[in-house]
């Protein structure tokens, strides 16, 4: 497999009033293609700042960054977009989905700014929403639906422009143990379908899900492990007992379950 | 993003804010009307003293008998009369660069069968007509021998003609002033209201021998002077060289000494008329220009909102940047947010605008000139003030880091 993403020596340093943070230090890393890796470390360990150094959100303040065959820690900030835009897949602990705004739409917001006409635009955004198992919920805006199906909508969102990567910074983080177990699901299966995924979590009972896992602190990669047998989190899905609850709308009810299960 | 796909966000972004995004358009609303309002009234009020100043004729002096006092003139009729036909026929004679027309003065009750109407009367000679540039529209002028043999004939204006014979023909028809039977031989053109607001078609001119004869007694029947003589500057001639030749003879004919004030008094209308239209496009622009003062304001508070706008959807553009957005389409979003707001505020704006000017015209009976011209200024001041209000709060939007602004709480 080819590699992905390959950085040598990254780092950022903030400078806060007199004191200097080293957010990153020296990060080398290589990721090859179709790998899910799960970054965890302590709070403040830099989990964020390098997932947002690798989605091209943030430059870094020293090293180098490669993404596919292009170096981009030097591109300015219109370049930098479009490899967002075509290169990479975002998903927030929050969601970040547009209020008032139905799915659909939210899905659509990546293929506006490629430019992409309407007509194309509507008919990718509802094939991924069937995808990740939300094709009955298109015209429901985001309070209308719970932090499980929330979540989903964010990924097809971020599937929508077939990136090259998904970056997920706590995907799980706001939402039941249950309703993580669906998202790991659903994020294995793109997985074993080729995507490339990076995700940050604080949890190893999520992280076990990984093939491989960075560990930081204070900055710096510690540890880096492969997991020759992840768990398949469909298993542990099925082995649960079955929960027949209809979708609550609040997007932050701990208990909120989705209806629907990733496609396995 | 396209123009359209702009439009439709920014159209969601007001909607979601209805009140305030209306609160907000007010300022423009009433900035535009306001505008167009005064423009509108300023027009209409310079468009009647242009009217006016067409209905007197241009190059006219106007001599009145009597001296000018220090406030103004002093409009002594039916007293002592220092100008005399002679002054008319010396000038006449003296300065072929002007025509003089004596005209006599007075009022009276005029009766055609049953129904009657007091108006103003003035004996003048055969100029009359050209100096003050007023042609008889139906029937005839005087002719010299009406002049010479005093006839009873009388032209009439178009207020005597409404309301003495309302739609009869007054042609031929003889009325009685004090009276002596008259016959109406013209009417002349209708003139409108006078700088002063009065009526200038109310009126009857005969030959100034027969005023003199038949209908105005006293004084003025015996002598030959005259309250006022009107004097046409012929065109291309310089008014102000051609006042001093009239003043000159005057003086010399009544004999004035050099240090003697003058015994009649000299305005040149034209003057008085252009002052007029200068201090009325002076009151026109500062009405434009006060309103205009509204739109400002109302553009510092689209600037205020579309701040306020931007701060509470920093997470919504950090996320739109995470998604791809570039400078230009962030930029794009929130400009075309604030001209969407003082396009929509100036639409309204022009259709209140005309709506209270309509208004004005008929309840105040206000001169009202609407202008495709100043709806369009009005429109595009709005859109301008979208551009220049809105460009500030756009800009910091779109400068906004990507990683600061998802991370805003
Ligand atoms: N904009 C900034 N200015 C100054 N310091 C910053 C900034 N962003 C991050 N830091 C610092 O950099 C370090 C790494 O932060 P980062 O957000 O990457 O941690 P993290 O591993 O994601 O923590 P958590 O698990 O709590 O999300 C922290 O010490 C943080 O205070
Ligand atoms: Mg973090």
């Amino acid at each position: 497999m080819p590699v992905l993403i390959r950085t040598r020596a990254l780092s950022k340093v903030y400078h806060v009033g007199d004191n200097v943070i080293h957010a990153l230090r020296e990060v080398s890393i290589d990721i090859q293609q179709g790998e899910l890796v799960a970054i965890m470390g302590p709070s403040g360990s830099g989990k964020s700042t390098l997932m947002n150094v690798l989605g091209c959100l943030d430059r870094p303040s020293s090293g180098s960054y490669a993404l596919g065959d292009r170096e981009v820690s030097d591109l300015d900030a219109d370049a930098l977009a479009e490899v967002r835009n075509r290169g990479i897949g975002f998903v927030f602990q929050s969601f970040n989905l547009l209020p008032r705004t139905s799915a659909l739409e939210n899905v659509e917001l990546p293929l506006v700014y490629a430019g992409i006409d309407t007509r194309a635009r509507q008919q990718r955004a509802h094939s991924m929403l069937e995808r990740v198992g939300l094709g009955a919920r298109t015209d429901h805006q985001p309070a209308q639906l719970s932090g499980g199906q929330q979540q989903r909508v964010a990924i097809a969102r971020a599937l929508v422009t077939n990136p090259l990567l998904i970056l997920a910074d706590e995907p799980t983080g706001a939402l039941d143990s249950r309703t993580s177990l669906e998202i790991m699901a659903l994020f294995q299966t793109l997985n074993r379908e080729g995507m490339t995924i990076i995700l940050v979590t604080h949890e190893p009972d999520v992280a076990r899900f990984a093939g491989r896992i960075l560990r930081f602190l204070d900055g710096a990669l510690v540890e880096d492990t492969i997991n020759p047998q992840p768990d398949d989190a469909h298993q542990l899905l099925a082995a649960l007992p079955p929960v027949n609850t209809l979708p609550l709308s609040s997007g932050t009810d701990k208990n909120a379950s989705s209806s629907t299960v990733g496609s396995a | 993003m396209n123009a359209i796909g702009l439009l439709r966000v920014a159209l969601r972004a007001l909607a979601i804010n209805k009140l305030r995004s209306i609160l907000t358009m007010l300022g423009i609303i009433i900035g535009v009307g306001a505008v167009i309002v005064m423009i509108a009234v300023g027009a209409g009020a310079q468009a009647k003293v242009d009217e006016q100043i067409r209905a007197l004729g241009s190059n006219l002096l106007l001599i009145m008998s009597g001296a000018t006092t220090s406030g103004g003139v002093r409009m002594g009729f039916g007293s002592n009369f220092t100008l005399s036909e002679d002054d008319a026929l010396a000038l006449n004679r003296e300065l072929p660069e002007i025509i003089a027309a004596p005209a006599l003065r007075g009022t009276s009750q005029v009766v055609w069968g049953n129904t009657n109407w007091s108006t103003v009367l003035f004996g003048v000679t055969a100029e009359y007509f050209e100096v003050r540039q007023w042609p008889v529209v139906r029937g005839r002028e005087f002719e010299p021998s009406d002049l010479l043999a005093a006839t009873k004939v009388c032209i009439i204006g178009q207020t005597v003609a409404r309301q003495l014979f309302g739609d009869a023909d007054p042609i031929d028809q003889v009325i009685r002033i004090k009276r002596v039977p008259f016959t109406v031989i013209g009417v002349l053109e209708n003139k409108g209201q006078s700088l002063m607001g009065t009526d200038q078609d109310d009126l009857i001119v005969m030959p100034i021998s027969t005023a003199r004869k038949r209908v105005l007694g006293g004084n003025q029947a015996k002598q030959r002077s005259v309250g006022t003589i009107w004097v046409k500057v012929r065109e291309d001639e310089d008014a102000k060289r051609v006042e001093d030749s009239v003043r000159q003879l005057l003086r010399q004919r009544h004999r004035l000494q050099s240090g003697q004030d003058d015994d009649f008094s000299l305005r040149n209308l034209s003057e008085v008329m252009a002052a007029q239209e200068a201090s009325s496009r002076v009151l026109a622009i500062l009405l434009a220009a006060v309103a205009s003062v509204s739109l400002i304001v109302g553009g510092i508070g689209i600037m205020n909102i579309m701040l306020v706008s931007v701060t509470e959807r920093t997470r919504e553009i950090g996320l739109r940047m995470a998604l791809g957005a570039r400078t230009r389409d962030i930029l794009g979003q929130f400009l075309v947010e604030a001209i969407t707001l003082s396009l929509l505020g100036g639409l309204i704006g022009i259709v209140i605008g005309v709506a209270t000017s309509l208004a004005i015209g008929e309840w105040a009976g206000w001169r009202i000139q609407l202008s495709p011209e100043s709806i369009v200024l009005a429109g595009t001041f709005a859109f301008a003030i979208g551009v220049f209000f809105g460009f500030y709060p756009a800009r910091k939007a779109a400068k906004l880091h990507p990683v600061e602004a998802l991370r805003f709480e």
